[in-house]
């Protein structure tokens, strides 16, 4: 009996701590790469439609984003429907063109993905695509949420 | 004296904080970070029309028109239609080679143009509604022909080949017409 006693007594009873820090900065690693910091300050509201058949984008980097909804006034009111385009509400719709103009020329690749409140009408919707033809910027994606069951692209 | 005093130092950096720094750093990248994937529907936009250019003539039969007014009400090639029905409708217009063989829809799915025409006073849920569908019979159809031709689904099957040598994609291409929307009422 007391030789087992002995043994049990001589293992040692903590975990090496020496290797966490380098675990922990493996973490952090991940982490910084994966994140991307640049979320823009919506001044529009969009409610995202939610749709059966879509598919993800697998490039975020190449991505710029349209927002296209009515305008958020303070105080739970909304305005007219108005388009921003980075931080800023775009006033004159024909300024599109030149704006993605420049983003294509800064990225080739580019994607141009439409963030569009589902009440908002097609007739400004479709002023942005036209806006885009004329841009050259041709890729675009409908942004939308995953309807319940349905199955991936 | 002063030379005991000088030898007895330590030229090291303490490093236990260096865990708590680490740590502090990775609990603000955790929050920051979001994974959230962006989906949506892709669609490709054609180039600006140019103007000393006629457009190419197409068929009649070729050509599925929808039209979607703002109420969300559905004419198909001018006759009534619920959402439901759009995909049935679809598959059948742009797969009639294979399918019924009807002398008004489709020549061959290749030449088959599904044309979505809104008001402008449309909300863009219903539009993309409509467009959700018409993608969907096209998925469905490209599915039923990598079954055929391969006995796997279409997701599988585009995974293992590259974009130019996907047959099913070239036999089934996804035109789709996203024409100007009326002015409307």
């Amino acid at each position: 009996m007391s030789k087992f006693q002995k043994k049990q007594a001589n293992t040692k009873q903590q975990v090496p701590t020496a290797a966490m820090p380098d675990i922990i900065f493996m973490l952090l690693i991940f982490f910084m790469v994966v994140t991307v910091l640049r979320e823009v300050e919506l001044q529009v509201r969009v409610d995202f439609t939610r749709a059966e058949n879509i598919e993800k984008i697998e490039q975020k980097r190449l991505v710029s984003y349209i927002y296209i909804g009515p305008e958020i006034m303070g105080g739970g009111q909304y305005g007219d429907t108005r388009v921003q385009i980075d931080d800023a509400l775009v006033d004159d719709i024909y300024a599109i063109r030149r704006l993605m103009y420049d983003k294509l020329m800064e990225e080739p690749r580019l994607i141009v993905s439409l963030r569009v409140d589902q009440q908002s009408e097609m007739g400004i919707v479709s002023d942005v695509k036209q806006e885009l033809r004329e841009a050259g910027t041709l890729r675009i994606n409908y942004s939308t949420l995953r309807e319940d069951g349905a199955v991936p692209m | 004296m002063f030379l005991k005093k000088r030898a007895r130092e330590v030229a090291e950096v303490p490093q236990a904080g260096m865990a708590d720094i680490a740590f502090l750093l990775l609990i603000f990248f955790l929050v920051v970070t979001t994974i959230d994937v962006d989906t949506g529907i892709g669609m490709q936009l054609p180039p600006p029309p140019d103007p000393d250019q006629e457009p190419p003539p197409i068929l009649e039969r070729n050509l599925m028109n929808i039209l979607v007014n703002a109420q969300g009400l559905i004419l198909i090639n001018e006759e009534p239609a619920s959402l439901g029905q759009v995909q049935q409708l679809v598959m059948d217009f742009v797969d009639n080679e294979n399918r019924a063989q009807d002398p008004n829809l489709s020549q061959s799915p290749r030449q088959a143009i599904v044309s979505i025409k809104t008001d402008r006073q449309t909300p863009y849920e219903i539009y993309i509604n409509m467009l959700d569908e018409v993608i969907g019979s096209y998925r469905q159809l490209r599915n039923e022909a990598a079954q055929r031709e391969f006995g796997i689904t279409y997701r599988e099957y585009s995974n293992r080949v590259s974009r130019e040598d996907d047959i099913i994609r070239e036999m089934y291409p996804r035109n789709i017409s996203l024409a100007e929307p009326d002015p409307g009422s």
